[in-house]
């Protein structure tokens, strides 16, 4: 990776409030031209990073460079970046052109270069029509396109979102997902984007940063993040429903301190294999979610509809492949584990799977 | 119904209607009708004059003198309280190490009786060994006296009402600063947007409601808050502090001259509710409500 491929590092950035820390020594490189999420459950210092880089907050300790400048003591309107809001923030009193060209009107840039950029702009967001109205006189979507729209107008190069999406209506959320991404690739931003949704990270991030309690959990590309998640925090909170985690016990004569990640869908219903008890059935349509419990440990399966459901007592199995081994006192992935890296110390337990 | 909902309502306002009947509405028409009347004296009885008490208004220099005093005090006190106000208001609205005892000193002028401030305020300008006196002294000026001179004496008394007005009026910016999101003010940083910048193109526009509201408040107290002129000039010296509500209280109760003063309430009024509702008109279009 060069250097100039980072437009944002974080170096061991730190930020304590009275009673807690939002953030504990987070270190994470945000890359040139990307779409970055950083997903994490509420409270987890997703916001509070993000409010960091854009210099609206001061972090206790560590340092953030954008395109490789520190910018300790370098106030928000001078970093380059531009930021949507969850809440909006567009100004009531201004109209939707005001709004849109505030920033403009504030660095008194040219009439010229105004108009010809507010054109361009309004006609990306589609807001040519409504450029006089106030923002009480706008749907939320509309609201949302403003905010859009006076960020995209700055013309600067990084954009920084906070849950942009989750004041709308799913429908909505579900096309200025595709059209936020589209965006983002035809203007070359690089974004990153707070959400605590995980389809939203999922379809839309090139690189995800899983947080959790004001610590980095695991930065990678969605499919990385599903397929092998780094810790158990990040294979219990990915998916939905989330990977089954087992104590290796309950399955196998396996090694102690081991826990047995396996996603639902990787779960199918066998003659042979361990036992489990049926809990319940959820029918949704394509597929079904059978909830069991293996020796007191509920897990979910996820199966077709078509299959034959379950009876009160039934054997599960799971491809080698499909499974995810952590540390159970750590959380921490095992990697000797997988399977693809083939280490010698991986098939040194018996198991019975099909 | 709806008719039972009707009267329940009227019923609801009825103790404070008739309150506001009989104290402010009665005495306003009655002022009113008494201002077409001359004063009834000794043998004479009142006799209808029409608007002959308006008239002799006009040829009336000590009524000129305080038209011309009511206005320019309340063109001083009126800007200049609000402007102070806001000032205060900007200064303690965001909390910091002693806000509160900051905010409670400037209410403090507010809580104190006008009597007892005009009071104090005499000590101030009191003449050789009042406070003021005594920087000037200090700085080596002459001894003045301020509340007793007639080019000082209205400009003396303007000085405490603003003084008295401003921590007042600053709770009202207080409270509609609080009501503009931290959010606007973040978003706009992050548009290199400068403090005094977002000052004038947000906050000021966000809190014109409050604006108008402790304006027109500032009008009718320039014209309705005279307790410290009975403290302090008493409208002298030579009717150099004289305001038009104070002139109307000579006139009644130490010339018992009724009517004519009943016609110079009239005037009084006219003038409120022109102040008000042209306020109201003026602003509403720069008003922007939520
Ligand atoms: N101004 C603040 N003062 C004190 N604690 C704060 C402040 N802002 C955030 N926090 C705390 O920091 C933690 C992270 O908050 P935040 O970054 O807003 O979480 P997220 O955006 O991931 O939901 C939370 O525990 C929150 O209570
Ligand atoms: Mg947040």
């Amino acid at each position: 990776m060069q250097i100039s491929d980072i437009a944002i590092q974080i170096d061991r950035v730190t930020r304590a409030f009275d009673r807690n820390r939002a953030l504990d020594e987070v270190s994470v490189p945000i890359r040139a031209g990307e779409f970055t999420v950083l997903l994490g459950p509420s409270g987890c210092g997703k916001s509070t990073l993000l409010r960091l880089i854009a210099g609206l907050d001061t972090q206790t300790d560590g340092t953030i460079l954008i395109e490789g400048q520190d910018m300790r003591g370098t106030p928000p309107g001078a970093r380059g970046l531009s930021m949507v809001f969850q809440s909006y923030a567009l100004f009531p009193h201004l109209s939707v052109r005001q709004n849109i060209l505030f920033g403009l009107a504030v660095r008194k840039t040219s009439r010229a270069v105004q108009a010809e950029r507010l054109k361009r702009v309004a006609e990306m967001m589609g807001l040519g029509p409504l450029l006089d109205r106030k923002p009480s006189q706008l749907s939320g979507g509309q609201q949302q396109r403003v905010a859009l729209a006076r960020a995209v107008i700055s013309d600067r190069p990084i954009c920084l979102m906070d849950e942009p999406l989750s004041n709308l209506d799913a429908k909505l959320r579900a096309d200025m997902r595709v059209e936020l991404r589209s965006i983002q690739k035809q203007l070359g931003l690089t974004v990153v984007y707070v959400t605590h949704d995980q389809v939203e990270a999922m379809t839309m991030a090139d690189r995800i940063i899983v947080m959790n309690g004001g610590r980095i959990e695991q930065v990678g590309i969605p499919e990385a993040i599903y397929a092998r998640p780094e810790t158990t925090f990040t294979a219990s909170f990915i998916g939905t429903p989330p990977m089954n985690l087992f104590p290796a016990s309950a399955l196998f004569s396996g090694p102690a301190n081991l826990t047995v990640g396996i996603r639902p869908e990787d779960l199918h219903l066998t003659d042979a294999g361990p036992r489990a008890d049926l809990v319940g059935v959820e029918y949704l349509g394509a597929d079904r979610l059978v909830a069991g419990q293996i020796n007191g440990t509920p897990f979910v399966l996820r199966q077709p509809a078509q299959s034959p459901t379950p009876r009160d007592r039934f054997h599960i199995g799971w491809s080698q492949t499909a499974m995810n081994a952590f540390d159970a006192t750590t959380g921490k992935r095992l990697h000797d584990f997988d399977f693809s890296s083939l280490s010698p110390n991986q098939k040194d337990f018996d198991h019975e799977t099909a | 119904m709806m008719r039972r909902e009707w009267i329940y309502a009227w019923l609801l306002v009825l103790p404070a209607f008739v309150f506001l009947i009989t104290f402010t509405h009665l005495p306003a028409v009655e002022a009113l009708v008494n201002s077409v009347w001359t004063t009834a004296k000794g043998r004479r009885p009142s006799m209808f004059v029409g608007l002959g008490n308006y008239q002799k208004m006009l040829q009336d220099p000590i009524f000129i003198k305080a038209m011309i005093n009511s206005g320019l005090y309340a063109a001083l006190t009126v800007p200049t309280s609000i402007a102070l106000a806001l000032a205060m208001a900007l200064l303690v609205h965001r909390p910091f190490k002693g806000v509160a005892a900051m905010r409670m000193a400037y209410f403090t002028p507010t809580v104190l009786p006008l009597v007892a401030v005009a009071n104090i305020w005499l000590f101030f300008y009191a003449p050789g060994f009042g406070l003021i006196d005594q920087i000037r002294q200090f700085f080596g000026f002459a001894s003045a006296n301020y509340a007793g001179q007639p080019d000082t004496a209205l400009y003396s008394v303007a000085v405490v009402t603003i003084w008295k007005e401003a921590g007042f009026f600053m709770i009202f910016f207080l409270a509609a600063l609080q009501t503009v999101p931290e959010t606007l003010r973040e978003a706009a940083a992050i548009e290199g947007c400068s403090k005094w910048t977002f000052f004038r193109r947000v906050t000021l526009p966000l809190i014109m409601p409050t604006t108008l509201f402790v304006s027109v408040n500032a009008v009718i107290n320039a014209f309705r808050l005279v307790d410290h002129v009975f403290v302090m000039t008493k409208g002298g010296p030579d009717n150099a502090s004289m305001l038009l509500l104070y002139y109307i209280f000579e006139t009644g109760f130490r010339y018992w001259d009724t009517a004519y003063a009943a016609a110079l309430t009239v005037v009084l009024i006219l003038i409120l509710s022109l102040a008000g509702l042209g306020q109201f008109y003026a602003a509403d279009k720069r008003v922007h409500y939520k």
